[in-house]
């Protein structure tokens, strides 16, 4: 598989947007650090979390801010950068998937392998990404009959056959029941070890959040309220 | 019968409709975009057409392409022959025509695509116009086809934006509608109403075809 050699590289991003902006019902302003390897983005609903990732991505300007990826500057307002989406290698997997309806599972991950790779490879690749999603199954199948645990692995093999430097997953699992959220929160855990990317995990499940066992950052109303081990940062109440 | 008027509408109408989805498309893709300044203005001025009689429609097309016009001109000396008055007039009248049914489908079929589809082939790499090539469009192809086969039978059936602009002149610009209006000022009853009923299954045909086309599933890919 083409991989680059670089060095993993952390996600700085430091934002803000005004109340009212993307229909915030607050100003958010928040500075936030990801080092590679899993983190957990932690939050009630509403709190801001998705207009974070959206941001990090480039699918959102903020009124204020900087986000570099590495020593690679994505975004910053006093210089006037602004990356477009498709110039920052950060992928992004929304809550509702975002599968292309119209593109079968191959299709779907094909889309993201990066123009270099040429065009016999590209389907092997995906193919690839795929089986070591444990979907293979699928590659010839469209996403109005996937299970809501195929179309989650379909959409994270898609982000990752884009080869990205960064990941994004905005409540991957919240459509699933409890056991496959277990199962398929451990197989990302594992992929992520193997990827050395930063990978930030936005959700609302306190039991998911502890589970995963990695930092995690507290948000509320558009602000960090703290940073830590998920022990630490979110105490058991049962 | 003279089948040559059919012939002819149907030659005018299939450039003018390939002219009009083109353009039609691709004005509807601007306006479809989040930020556009005068986005309300110029739907009006395309859809204007719908509303705006025949001939005022005819007589701003004369002043704008007629023989004393700068664009008129300039095509006369590329060409050697004039717009107006000729078989490219009745096609620009016709594509004035089909224009407003295909771009109002075809921007309401661009803006019910799910903007989180965009945004995540943007993410996977996509540049604006390759996410525009092959996810919005591809995903609004149902109703933008529908406003296409509306804007042909539209185009097949103009009859006043072609007589201002096109004139009537048999084997160039005299289509079915026009021949239908000689036949009936002559008096050649049997013509005019041979002519009707064809136009009349066609249009039907067309509108049958739209009815099925929006009544499939939307998502039976």
């Amino acid at each position: 598989m083409a991989s680059e050699a670089r060095l993993p590289a952390r996600l700085s991003a430091q934002l803000s947007l005004q109340r009212g902006q993307k229909e915030l019902g607050f100003t958010l302003e928040v500075g936030l650090e990801f080092e590679p390897g899993l983190s957990v983005l932690f939050g009630p609903s509403g709190s801001g979390k998705t207009t974070i990732l959206t941001a990090i991505a480039g699918l959102l300007a903020p009124a204020r801010g900087r986000i570099t990826l590495g020593d690679e500057v994505l975004f910053d307002t006093q210089t006037g950068v602004d990356l477009a989406p498709n110039q920052r290698r950060v992928a992004l997997v929304f809550q509702s998937l975002a599968l292309f309806p119209h593109l079968d599972a191959l299709g779907n991950v094909a889309y993201g392998v990066p123009g270099r790779v040429r065009k016999a490879e590209r389907s092997e690749l995906a193919h690839a990404w795929l089986t070591r999603m444990r979907v293979p199954h699928l590659a010839r199948r469209y996403p109005s009959s996937f299970s809501g645990g195929e179309a989650q692995r379909v959409a994270l093999a898609r982000a990752l056959a884009s080869e990205p430097r960064a990941l994004l997953l905005d409540e991957p699992f919240s459509a699933l029941d409890r056991s496959l959220v277990n199962e398929l929160g451990s197989e990302l855990s594992a992929h992520v070890d193997s990827l050395a990317l930063p990978v930030v995990l936005v959700t609302h499940d306190r039991k998911l959040a502890r589970e995963l066992g990695r930092e995690v950052t507290l948000v509320r109303a558009g602000r960090v309220e703290c940073v830590g081990p998920a022990g630490e940062v979110l105490p058991d109440h049962d | 019968m003279d089948l040559e008027p059919l012939l002819l509408s149907f030659q005018v109408a299939t450039v003018a409709t390939l002219l009009a989805s083109v353009l039609g498309v691709a004005i509807a893709a601007v306006l479809a975009l989040p930020r556009v300044w005068g986005r309300e203005l110029i739907d009006a001025l395309i859809t204007a057409p719908m509303v705006l009689p025949p001939t005022v429609l005819g007589y701003y097309l004369l002043v704008l392409l007629g023989r004393e016009s700068p664009i008129g001109q300039a095509f006369e000396r590329v060409t050697g022959g004039p717009i107006v008055f000729s078989r490219g007039g009745a096609v620009i009248a016709a594509m004035v025509g089909a224009l407003p049914l295909i771009s109002k489908a075809a921007r309401a079929a661009l803006e019910s695509v799910d903007l989180r589809l965009v945004g995540a082939a943007r993410t996977l790499g996509a540049s604006p116009l390759r996410a525009f090539l092959t996810v919005s469009l591809p995903l609004s192809r149902r109703g933008i086809l529908a406003g296409v086969m509306l804007g042909f039978a539209r185009a097949l059936g103009d009859f006043g934006i072609t007589l201002m602009v096109a004139g009537n002149i048999p084997g160039q610009t005299r289509t079915a509608s026009l021949a239908i209006y000689d036949a009936v000022l002559s008096g050649r009853d049997g013509d005019a109403t041979r002519l009707s009923l064809i136009m009349t299954g066609l249009a039907m045909s067309v509108l049958i075809g739209v009815g099925l086309l929006s009544k499939q599933r939307q998502d039976g890919f």
